[in-house]
């Protein structure tokens, strides 16, 4: 198959999960119209998830999820030294995701809230570039399975492909959705990385922000904007903790 | 043009005849606001009673129905090293009712640029000529400007305009084709007494505008105002989010890329609205951005409403509507940065 030209490669594609819960290596099965074509466009060849056998032979590793055992920080060093390419697939991989939460609390403490008299080995959570390097990061809770499509195209056939620079709000406002701000909620929206298609406005939520901070955000006004409206300073940056991409900005952990 | 007078109920029956054959877009009631505000939105309706006529305003335009937000210019279509191209300009008809005159005019602003200009683009004038609009008079929002830039008053750009007597609609029919459907149902000649109550209606619009500013010597304005104290002050507040742009009725900036399908077959080429606030307007090939400070993109933004298409088409962009001051969550709105510009000059 050809593209201008360009030889399409078929890439031996594996698929990982550390901790988290699996959501995002379900948007591999999701969008049926092009499950078929998407599946032929690349080799998967290790995928727990889905098939049983197993390759260590793979040029792009997919990494879903982040790291919060030693044993997780040994297998991924491993499949850094194996992958040509290794992508970050979603928010826990991108930023720590909601996992990351727990790093505010004592190793300790966590551990006897989860686990109880029967505590196990447990570290802070970390994202994958915090402990090998990353080639491409797709964030999203879960990954929007059309931006990864089209990141797998850029790979195979050299498509160009560009993150949005623009937040939340631009894609929202071209659904015709009323703000969530008009109603009275507080929302990430603006200062958030778009390309998801603001699908939780849309759905009925606000943006909480689960694909990080967009490329030219603007805090000073939006923690006014949102001051203005009711919601304190705290209340943001709780907020903006969630899914732990505004960590340059919360200073969390 | 014609005038005729038609009744509410006869109305009514025009609406749902052309309900029949022809998408229907109207201002429909959505649901209200944390203050208790109704909001409106344009949208497709499926009997007469979803329309709203006497609603305040749609936060956002019904520019989509003309540039939609994402559009495919054309299909490719690959096969065995070889490619063929198709172009869809045809749409179904639609009707849009409810237009203010600052939408009706925001669209002649539009006939300007798409279809007036050197290169007519027949994806605009498909959707523009298998439009019928169905505009009506209202008394002023509470925001809008339109009357202060002139554009409170239409003269051209629709099918049919009404005026709302109480018990019927003084209609201005201004096509063939707008006669031609309205004489589906009753209409009458204009009496006397409809030309009192009509004048008397125009008369209480006309001294309902509430809001004042200055726009005349804009284009003027910002030619000395082009380093201003102004730009920083607001700029400072914008979260490039383009926000204005996706509500403004005549924002029509757009950019264009290609798609391919999964399966490697099929290419598309799409063109997307884009606004010149957001970070990566003004970038180009080779990573150099034009304008990389968000105040800069900002007081562009107010340059070609103002100024830019001044130059090029006799009269400013904007219409004075307002949405994107009511929308921009960072309070810019062009009111108040339009009246900072003559505080300025004062100095
Ligand atoms: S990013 Fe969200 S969906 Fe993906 S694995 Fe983490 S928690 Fe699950
Ligand atoms: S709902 Fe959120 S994302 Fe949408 S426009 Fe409002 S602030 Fe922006
Ligand atoms: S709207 Fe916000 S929370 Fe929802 S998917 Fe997009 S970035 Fe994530
Ligand atoms: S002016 Fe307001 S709506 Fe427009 S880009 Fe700036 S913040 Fe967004
Ligand atoms: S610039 Fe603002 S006021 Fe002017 S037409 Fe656009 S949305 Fe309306």
């Amino acid at each position: 198959m050809k593209y201008l030209f360009m030889e399409s490669k078929r890439p031996k594609v594996a698929v990982f999960d550390f901790t988290d819960c699996e959501g995002c290596e379900l948007q591999f099965a999701n969008k049926e119209e092009t499950l078929v074509d998407f599946l032929k466009a690349i080799d998967i060849v290790n995928f727990r998830e889905v098939m049983s056998e197993k390759s260590d032979e793979y040029d792009i590793a997919f990494i879903e999820g982040s790291i919060s055992r030693a044993d997780e920080i040994e297998r991924l060093l491993t499949i850094r030294q194996k992958a040509k390419f290794l992508i970050a697939l979603g928010s826990c991989a991108c930023f720590g995701g909601v996992n990351r939460m727990k790093n505010k609390f004592p190793m300790s403490d966590v551990n006897k809230e989860v686990y109880g008299e029967t505590p196990k080995e447990t570290l802070p959570v970390r994202s994958i570039k915090e402990l090998v390097h990353v080639d491409f990061e797709i964030p999203g809770c879960p990954v929007s399975k059309a931006e990864v499509e089209r990141i797998v195209q850029h790979i195979i056939w050299e498509v160009p492909y560009q993150f949005p620079v623009y937040p939340v709000c631009f894609e929202c406002k071209q659904r015709f959705t009323i703000c969530r701000f008009e109603l009275g909620e507080l929302c990430l929206g603006p200062v958030s990385a778009g390309g998801c298609d603001a699908p939780c406005p849309a759905g009925g939520t606000p943006c909480w922000g689960c694909r990080g901070i967009c490329a030219a955000p603007n805090f000073q006004e939006f923690f006014n904007l949102a001051k203005e409206r009711g919601f304190s300073k705290e209340e943001v940056i709780e907020r903006m903790d969630f899914f732990g991409g505004f960590r340059s900005v919360t200073g969390s952990k | 043009m014609l005038f005729r007078i038609i009744k509410k109920e006869d109305f009514k029956t025009f609406v749902n005849l052309m309900l029949q054959t022809t998408e229907v877009i109207a201002p429909k009631f959505i649901k209200n606001n944390a203050k208790g505000k109704p909001i409106h939105q344009f949208l497709p309706i499926s009997n007469y009673d979803e329309m709203v006529l006497d609603y305040e305003k749609c936060e956002f335009s019904a520019k989509t129905y003309f540039l939609p937000y994402k559009n495919t210019l054309s299909t490719f279509h690959m096969k065995d090293h070889d490619w063929t191209q198709e172009i869809q300009y045809r749409i179904q008809p639609r009707a849009i009712f409810g237009l203010h005159p600052c939408d009706i005019n925001a669209l002649v602003r539009l006939d300007k640029v798409f279809a007036r200009d050197f290169y007519p683009n027949p994806y605009y004038i498909s959707r523009r000529k298998n439009t019928f609009i169905v505009g009506i008079d209202h008394l002023p929002c509470d925001d809008g400007f339109c009357h202060a830039i002139n554009a409170n008053h239409i003269t051209h750009g629709f099918d049919l305009f009404l005026t709302d007597l109480g018990d019927r609609y003084f209609v201005k029919i201004n096509s063939d084709r707008a006669f031609m459907a309205i004489s589906e149902v009753p209409i009458q000649e204009i009496t006397d007494e409809d030309t009192k109550d009509y004048l008397a209606v125009r008369k209480q619009i006309s001294q309902s505008y509430k809001v004042s500013v200055k726009t005349d010597d804009l284009p003027n304005l910002l030619d000395i105002e082009f380093e201003s104290k102004v730009w920083k002050k607001w700029g400072d507040k914008c979260l490039n989010c383009g926000t204005c742009a996706m509500v403004c009725p005549t924002c029509y900036c757009y950019g264009v890329t290609e798609r391919v399908s999964m399966d490697h077959s099929t290419g598309k080429k799409i063109a997307y609205l884009y606004s010149c606030n957001l970070l990566d307007f003004a970038m180009v090939a080779g990573g150099h951005n034009f304008r990389p400070n968000q105040e800069t993109r900002l007081k562009y933004r107010y340059y070609h409403q103002h100024r830019g298409f001044v130059e090029s088409y006799g009269e400013p962009m904007c219409v004075g509507c307002n949405r994107c001051g009511r929308s921009c969550l960072a309070g810019i709105d062009p009111v108040n940065v339009i009246r900072d510009l003559h505080e300025e000059e004062k100095l």
